[in-house]
């Protein structure tokens, strides 16, 4: 799936760094806890977080993630948004709950971890 | 190739900052992908480690042919028990820092994981130093 498939079943925004096309996205992840998400292999994976804040791009970055999917109408900050871009980091905005976004997005096929 | 890098007490903003000029500089050697990313993974645990709970420190990255080997070296508190801390889940980690989304107890298990050799020599009241070694060959 792609990212901009994933924005729109989310109702999400996409902001951040511009949504690669050629990118598909086959697994999800949901955690607040980004302890957990620095044990995992992230490959062709989308975060889905409500942790908003630089943190969260810095454990991204190092877990070779390309796109963060922020969920209960969390709103990065400027400086979120610049260390997006720079890390080539899509971000998604959705106003809608993890539950419900995990729900939608395991409904349109994306796989857990495990 | 030798890097160094400052830790500051507590200064999440710039929480990061050496692991991710470690992952350009390993990127730019070419560097296999999988490597890089348990070396940067664990840098990254060890750096948000000292950050969160000593009182400032250093961390010294050696990179050659064979080998990365990275050195995080800080002043206290240390840590009184190791093998607990050694234990997933076992965390002395303030409120503040799980509002980050760590202090969970994972690290150093974390950091054992995707690390070739692990030593860590720690004093209660005067620091703790951790060495990681990843091998490329």
């Amino acid at each position: 799936m792609t990212i901009k498939e994933i924005a729109r079943l989310v109702d999400g925004e996409i902001v951040g760094a511009p949504a690669d096309d050629n990118y598909e996205v086959k697994k999800a992840f949901a955690s607040d806890l980004m302890s957990d998400v620095l044990r995992y292999s992230m490959d062709e994976t989308v975060l889905i977080t409500g942790l908003c804040n630089n943190q969260t791009m810095r454990t991204s970055e190092m877990s070779d993630l390309r796109v963060v999917l922020i969920g209960r109408d969390k709103q990065p900050d400027e400086d979120m948004l610049e260390l997006a871009e720079d890390l080539e980091i899509t971000l998604i905005k959705s106003k809608y709950s993890i539950f419900k976004i995990s729900g939608i997005l395991y409904g349109a096929g994306i796989q857990p971890l495990y | 190739m030798h890097y160094s890098f400052d830790i500051e007490r507590g200064n999440f903003a710039d929480a990061g900052q050496a692991s991710s000029s470690v992952k350009r500089t390993l990127k730019h050697l070419g560097v296999d992908p999988a490597n890089i990313k348990r070396t940067v993974v664990a840098l990254f645990e060890a750096e948000i480690n000292a950050i969160a709970h000593a009182y400032g420190g250093r961390i010294d990255v050696d990179i050659d042919d064979g080998k990365i080997v990275m050195v995080v070296a800080d002043q206290g508190p240390g840590i009184p028990n190791l093998d607990l801390a050694m234990q997933e889940g076992w965390s002395t980690a303030s409120p503040q820092v799980r509002e980050m989304g760590y202090g969970a107890g994972m690290g150093l298990p974390n950091i054992k994981k995707n690390t070739d050799d692990l030593k860590i020599e720690t004093t209660v009241g005067v620091g703790t130093t951790v060495t990681m070694t990843v091998n490329l060959t």
